[in-house]
């Protein structure tokens, strides 16, 4: 099998480019500068890693954002990065044909490719998702079993997302809880960002394993930071200045919209760092509250027009000094709660969960809960 | 002697779906559709804040992300009477239109055209050739010798290594592709190139709507502040990129989009097979002033029977009469009996599964094998999407329309009857296309010069606060979907959704047969289709692929009273 580096020559890149283009992956991942020598090694001696793209109870969300990815460009990802060999909407083979794509991959790359999922799996009945005529359960099963590494993409991979709200109807969960044992890479959000999900399968072929992942199986360098804590509108959350309506004063000169809303407070996301297709914007910046598509159960705590964690009471007006004072405060407090709920979290797996391979948490979703 | 063929999983599409066919000496002669996946999102909407509905309703799908947004929120803005400012209308409008040529792109390139391109036979081709034949349909720079001998090579040494990726598997080779080697290279470049361009138009989502996929929305308007000196707001330097997004895409369009499929047309033209039904429904869409104005949408509205561009009919979502859906042969069943038809303001939807349990081979086509729905318009099947439109468009007279499709069937030398096809539903989606790229630059100008006089108003706030609204309200959000006519219904009862149901294009094009026995778009178009290895129905997806079937949406569930029907199976 030739590399990803003689593929990356074959289409003309140069050597030049090449060792740019690990600098800007080292960079991405949230590494230090020396490990891009790491990552150009790797991808120089390295064969394309066979992927099987699953797509379940989904609206393929996560692979359009996929393909939105600008670092490294989409036909890197999927001619030169990986070996694409089973992905429902991009591939060439239909019927059989593609089934039987999964399966070459599953025999001759035991133990090597990686099982990356889009969807949840409905619990309540296997007839609410079947593919060739299997469930999806079924298949899930099957290919996690002998994959080197297994991705949730997405809300609904990850703890089912809109399906599994209130109230349910199919008993969509999410994939860690129906895989007992196996490390469960979860990249949620609705979608998550495309340069975080090729960003992580780049980290998967360079080192062969998980990024260093949280308690809830994120890979924290694009989930160890809340939404709020990189926000453009954190300075005026700061000052105690906040919109108040979608059509005030406040808001059309930028102002905080904690008050609209917002979750960024509670959600753990790249949005503000990364920002979203090329870069170009995200939610808040554009005008409209975090929703805090990458939480789990974030469907259920709607209303999303009104503001849910406290935010400090008739601040506006007020000394700028006093209110960030304030303000910090209930950052903190909220970071508290954030860190008590994984506290309890681990608790649960400690007590019933088994270890982790490679120090990584892994995810071991409860599932849907709320 | 008959030969049940089934494709499942129908790939280069969004969701699953399978394919039955029963061929008889290299025809199809009959077919069954199913959707075999099943979510349940309008059960779900009900009891949240009609404010909500649309981050909800906008994960039916995340292919044409938009759309079912914009429907949720003229659907609540229908029933709580609210009008929106020329501006949001504008944005709105942008917003469609870069979806919907952002999807007519990626679904010709990288969804529809392996089944016309033998992707391996490009290794043939001679560079100067290629090089030769895509400067004479167009003068899109990218096309001197050694850009295609690069391509070649990428395409070569991706052969040579053993890992076919995506392509593994496909029917390359097979007697049904009729392309030279020289228009298989070109192809092969426009789909690496088209790869490249389609994360470029939706940055046009990112500026007004925060990110795509699933850019946001609001009732009364769009979460964007228009300003052109403030540096938060969408100001001087996000409207040129906007502005720079559009030319770009205009040229994708001009000079590679259509250039390509005219191109591709020419080598199949006498292949007329997949016409089905010759009826065409159109909701209309991107309207000049309000959506409460049919008479100002660029798409109109209407229905066309019969495939007579002679008669438009005059079509209302909200009549009884008209939209309604029977489950005769879906996994649902209704109270009064699966016999019965359905409006969307009365629709239920109770999953009840009866087909054979996984793993199965075969479906049992004479009972329930769908979690389609079967829509019925007038109780006659209808086929939606970019031909839809077109014909609508075509036989309401509209000179623009008819224009751009009488020059392409001019430049084919085909009739007008070529139109009702496999090919022709190709064709008009490309049509549609270079006429939306051009609606979508008189918005930008439109929006530029309100700003420039001064407008910046963006939100309608007066009905925010939900004690403004009625105890009770109906109404009806329609759009067109880059794949056809949708529609979201919605009833609010003192300040909460009671009832959502959403009908949507692969509902209408995806049915099963309905009580009455009638087939939906997909099964009557494949009747008559050749097919001639009958291990690789190249035909088969050729047509059910010009539909750009879309599953997650067409899969349904809503319940008017709020409570479920679910049967509970453990495993």
């Amino acid at each position: 099998m030739e590399s990803v580096y003689d593929a990356l020559m074959a289409r003309g890149m140069s050597r030049r480019d090449f060792f740019r283009f690990c600098t800007a992956m080292a960079a991405t991942l949230g590494l230090p500068a020396q490990a891009s020598a790491q990552v150009a090694q790797a991808l120089q001696a390295k064969p394309r890693v066979p992927v099987i793209w699953r797509s379940f109870q989904e609206c393929t969300c996560c692979s359009e954002s996929l393909i939105r990815a600008s670092h490294p460009l989409v036909a890197d990802i999927i001619l030169d990065l990986i070996s694409l060999d089973y992905h429902e909407v991009l591939m060439a083979a239909a019927g059989h044909q593609a089934e039987g794509a999964a399966r070459q991959t599953l025999e001759k790359y035991a133990g090597r490719y990686v099982l990356a999922v889009e969807g949840s799996i409905p619990t309540r009945d296997e007839a609410y998702c079947t593919i060739g005529g299997r469930s999806a359960l079924d298949i899930l099963r099957e290919e996690a079993e002998t994959a080197m590494a297994v991705i949730a993409y997405g809300n609904c991979a990850s703890w089912g997302c809109v399906q599994s709200s209130r109230p349910n109807p199919t008993g969509a969960s999410g994939i860690a809880k129906l895989l007992p044992g196996k490390t469960v890479i979860q990249v949620p959000g609705c979608p998550p960002i495309g340069e975080v999900m090729a960003a992580l399968l780049v980290h998967l072929i360079t080192f062969e394993r998980p990024p260093e992942l949280d308690v809830l199986g994120r890979p924290k360098a694009f989930y160890g930071k809340r939404v709020h804590d990189t926000c453009v509108r954190r300075a005026y959350f700061d000052a105690g200045l906040f919109a108040e309506s979608f059509d005030d004063y406040g808001y059309r000169h930028g102002w905080c919209l904690y008050k609209l809303g917002c979750r960024g407070p509670s959600t753990y996301n790249a949005c503000a760092l990364v920002r979203w297709n090329g870069g170009v914007s995200y939610p808040i910046q554009s005008g409209h509250p975090c929703l805090g598509c990458a939480e789990r159960g974030f469907w259920d705590q709607a209303p999303f027009y009104v503001q849910t964690v406290g935010a400090p009471a008739g601040a506006v007006g007020r000394n700028p000094d006093t209110v960030g004072t304030v303000a910090v405060g209930v950052a903190a407090a909220a970071a508290v709660a954030h860190a008590g709920a994984t506290a309890v979290r681990s608790l649960v797996e400690a007590r019933g969960g088994r270890p982790q391979p490679g120090g990584a948490g892994g995810a071991r979703d409860e599932g849907k809960e709320g | 002697m008959a030969e049940r063929i089934v494709v499942d999983p129908v790939t280069r599409i969004e969701g699953h779906l399978r394919i039955e066919a029963v061929v008889e000496t290299g025809r199809v002669v009959d077919a069954y559709s199913s959707g075999t996946m099943v979510r349940g999102l309008e059960l779900i909407l009900p009891g949240r804040d009609p404010r909500d509905a649309w981050a909800l309703a906008q994960r039916i799908c995340g292919v044409c992300t938009t759309v079912h947004a914009l429907t949720s929120i003229r659907a609540v803005e229908d029933a709580l009477d609210i009008r929106v400012p020329p501006n949001a209308n504008l944005v709105r409008n942008i917003m469609a239109a870069a979806l919907m040529i952002h999807d007519h792109v990626v679904h010709f390139y990288h969804l529809h055209a392996m089944d016309w391109v033998d992707v391996l036979s490009a290794l043939k081709a001679d560079p100067a050739a290629a090089s030769r034949l895509a400067q004479s349909i167009s003068s899109w720079p990218r096309s001197s010798m050694g850009y295609f001998r690069d391509v070649q090579k990428r395409l070569a040494d991706f052969a040579a290594g053993g890992q076919l990726g995506p392509f593994t598997n496909g029917y390359w080779g097979h007697p049904g592709y009729r392309l030279p080697p020289e228009a298989n290279l070109m192809a092969v470049a426009h789909y690496l190139e088209a790869l490249e361009w389609q994360k470029e138009i939706v940055k046009i989502h990112a500026v007004f709507g925060g990110k795509n996929p699933h850019p946001n929305y609001l009732v009364g308007g769009v979460p964007v502040s228009l300003d052109p000196n403030d540096p938060s707001a969408v100001n001087a330097e996000r409207l040129a990129m906007v502005g720079s997004l559009i030319q770009q895409a205009q040229e994708v369009v001009d000079q590679l989009y259509v250039p390509d499929v005219l191109a591709i047309a020419g080598f199949y033209k006498d292949e007329r097979w997949g016409g089905g039904l010759g009826n065409y429904l159109a909701y209309g869409d991107l309207p000049r002033t309000d959506i409460r104005e049919p008479e100002s949408y660029l798409l109109p509205r209407g229905a066309v029977l019969d495939r007579n561009l002679d008669e438009v009919h005059e079509v209302d979502p909200k009549d009884p009469e008209q939209v309604r859906e029977y489950v005769t042969h879906s996994w649902y069943r209704y109270d009064d009996g699966d016999d019965k038809a359905l409006h969307p303001f009365e629709g239920q939807t109770q999953f009840h599964h009866t087909g054979p349990r996984p793993p199965y081979r075969q479906l049992d086509t004479s009972g329930k094998y769908s979690w389609i729905k079967s829509p019925r318009w007038r109780d006659v099947p209808m086929e939606v999407g970019p031909l839809a439109r077109l014909m609508v468009a075509y036989a309401s007279g509209r000179e623009d329309v008819r224009a751009v499709v009488d020059d392409a069937l001019a430049r084919l030398k085909l009739p007008r009857e070529a139109l009702f096809s496999t090919l022709g539903r190709t064709l008009a989606r490309a049509l549609e296309t270079k006429l939306v790229a051009g609606w979508l630059g008189g918005f930008y100008r439109q929006l530029v010069a309100n700003i420039k006089a001064g407008d910046l108003i963006t939100v309608n706030h007066e009905r925010w606060d939900p004690s403004s609204w009625p105890a009770r309200a109906e109404g009806v959000g329609t759009t067109e979907a880059p794949r056809g006519a949708l529609g979201h219904w919605i009833r609010i009862e003192n300040g909460k959704i009671a009832h959502y149901q959403a009908v949507v294009p692969t509902t209408w094009n995806g049915s099963p047969r309905d009580a009455a026995g009638r087939r939906g778009a997909f099964e009557a178009a494949m009747l008559d289709n050749p097919v001639r290895v009958s291990d690789q129905p190249l035909e088969i997806l050729r047509t059910i692929h010009s539909f750009d079937p879309c599953l997650a949406c067409s899969v349904h569930v809503v319940d008017p009273a709020g409570s479920t029907h679910v049967r509970v199976r453990a495993f």
